[in-house]
């Protein structure tokens, strides 16, 4: 044996449950593999009552079926409730993050529209017509009605549309509607709604990357 | 087996019992064996612009409770031996007829009609959905005003739940000098926000209005340009392809001395 690895998955005791420390350095199927080995081996320490876990996964972004993966490890320790996966500087506290959903349609006048999660609507949302979502909203289309982005209160959420002239727009629990007279240049373009200083704002949508860094895509940043 | 079509609109005022006469009265003139069923019983209006208020000794609520035979209530139009018309109670309400009655009365008419044509109240109550039960196809009025276009949008939103097959838009009331100075939504804008596929466009014209009132609907007579947008729509609901009328009333000498002179 040269040097000691620090161990892939650590286990920590907190007041409200326990910490799994998932390394970002490694690569993932050898921290399940690992996750795996301590889950199933040390059968002993993992009896007792209901326990919830926290899951630190460092700086790395793990997939959807990478989750799932996960949680499957978990599942053979009944006693072991995921209370949240965590990625450093994110956090969806405890709410799986169901992705982005995709739907086509209109959302006609008197037409509620309600969905957990990020919302890409292909179609229109007429005036009289609301969509309503926990995350943010995304209208490919003409959006004229309501749109309440951040329904639980994500003040991070925006509300872009190819067409944004809303009655109404909501995010989190700010209310605004847009000016009575908008010039043309305001309208024209794709623009999107986010929340600042607890007012909304509109801007083009290329601002939108200044505005939220931590989103914006950068080259090669998903490689190795 | 005929069809039924319902004329609806949401909004009360935009030409429902209007359209429903002038379309079936095409339909008929078109050699089609046409009914045309009031179902705002209560208000009942399509028998006075249609002329034949005099004739009604039975109505849709004698129909349904089976106080007369259909054929009794079937009032023949004066004009046209293809159109008949079932008019609707004025002494009851709306709550008198459910939609299992509705639509076994359709049912029944379309065995011996072409098309039946279900002229239905304002609103999105219970008339409203009754009127809608026994329809196989919907044509939704909106005037180009935002008012009409709210309502018509949230009419076809509850065709849809109620499944009746993709709903048609007819704008009625057009006015183009009032388009042209920014006072009044264009056509393409309607269509656009309602996103339906679009039967026709009638022109607005004061003599719809002296058409009503003489209990002729315009079709029979008039050449004029209401009247036409209506008989085309009438072949458009018989599955031809007819292109859009030009609403402009252009004088023609100024049209040709443009085209002389290479402007148009």
């Amino acid at each position: 044996m040269g040097k000691v690895l620090k161990p892939g998955v650590t286990i920590k005791g907190t007041k409200d449950g326990l910490l799994f420390l998932l390394d970002e350095s490694r690569p993932f199927s050898v921290i399940l593999s690992e996750l795996q080995y301590k889950l199933e081996q040390s059968s002993n320490i993992w009896d007792g009552p209901d326990t919830r876990v926290r899951i630190k996964t460092g700086n790395r972004q793990i997939s959807r079926s990478e989750e799932k993966e996960l949680r499957r490890l978990f599942s053979a320790r009944k006693n072991l409730i995921i209370h949240s996966i965590e990625t450093e500087g994110k956090s969806d506290g405890g709410n799986m993050n169901p992705g982005i959903q995709m739907l086509a349609g209109t959302v006609r006048s008197g037409q509620v529209l309600e969905y957990r999660g990020d919302l890409l609507l292909l179609g229109d949302v007429n005036p009289g017509g609301t969509v309503r979502t926990t995350g943010s909203v995304f209208v490919l289309g003409a959006l004229r009605g309501l749109a309440h982005a951040g329904g639980e209160g994500d003040e991070s959420a925006i509300i872009a549309a190819s067409a944004l002239k809303p009655t109404q727009l909501r995010i989190a629990n700010v209310v605004s509607r847009p000016p009575d007279e908008w010039e043309d240049s305001e309208t024209s373009g794709m623009n999107f709604a986010y929340l600042i200083n607890h007012q909304i704002a509109v801007d083009k949508m290329h601002h939108l990357s200044r505005i939220r860094p931590e989103i914006e895509w950068k080259e090669n940043r998903f490689r190795g | 087996m005929g069809e039924s079509i319902v004329v609806t609109s949401g909004k009360g005022g935009v030409g429902k019992s209007t359209t429903s006469a002038n379309i079936g009265t095409a339909l008929a003139l078109a050699g089609n064996k046409v009914c045309l069923l009031d179902t705002d019983i209560g208000l009942r209006n399509l028998d006075v612009l249609m002329g034949l208020e005099n004739r009604i000794i039975f109505d849709l609520v004698d129909v349904v409770e089976k106080k007369c035979r259909i054929k009794q209530a079937l009032i023949k139009d004066k004009r046209c031996d293809a159109l008949y018309l079932l008019p609707a109670a004025q002494t009851k309400d709306k709550s008198a007829i459910s939609t299992e009655q509705l639509r076994w009365l359709t049912y029944e008419l379309k065995e011996e009609f072409d098309y039946v044509i279900i002229d239905s109240p304002a609103g999105i109550e219970m008339g409203f959905k009754t009127a809608v039960s026994g329809a196989d196809r919907a044509i939704v009025i909106a005037t180009p005003e935002n008012a009409s276009v709210r309502d018509a949008d949230r009419v076809i939103g509850l065709l849809e739940k109620e499944n009746v097959g993709s709903p048609k838009l007819i704008v009625n009331r057009f006015r183009s000098h009032l388009v042209k100075e920014g006072g009044m939504m264009d056509v393409d804008e309607v269509v656009s926000v309602l996103a339906i596929d679009l039967l026709g466009v009638v022109p607005d014209d004061e003599e719809i209005i002296w058409a009503g009132n003489q209990g002729e609907p315009i079709v029979l007579h008039n050449k004029g340009l209401a009247s036409k947008a209506y008989r085309n729509i009438a072949k458009r609901i018989q599955g031809e392809v007819v292109p859009l009328l030009v609403l402009e009333k252009e004088n023609k000498m100024v049209a040709r001395m443009k085209k002389w002179l290479g402007f148009a």
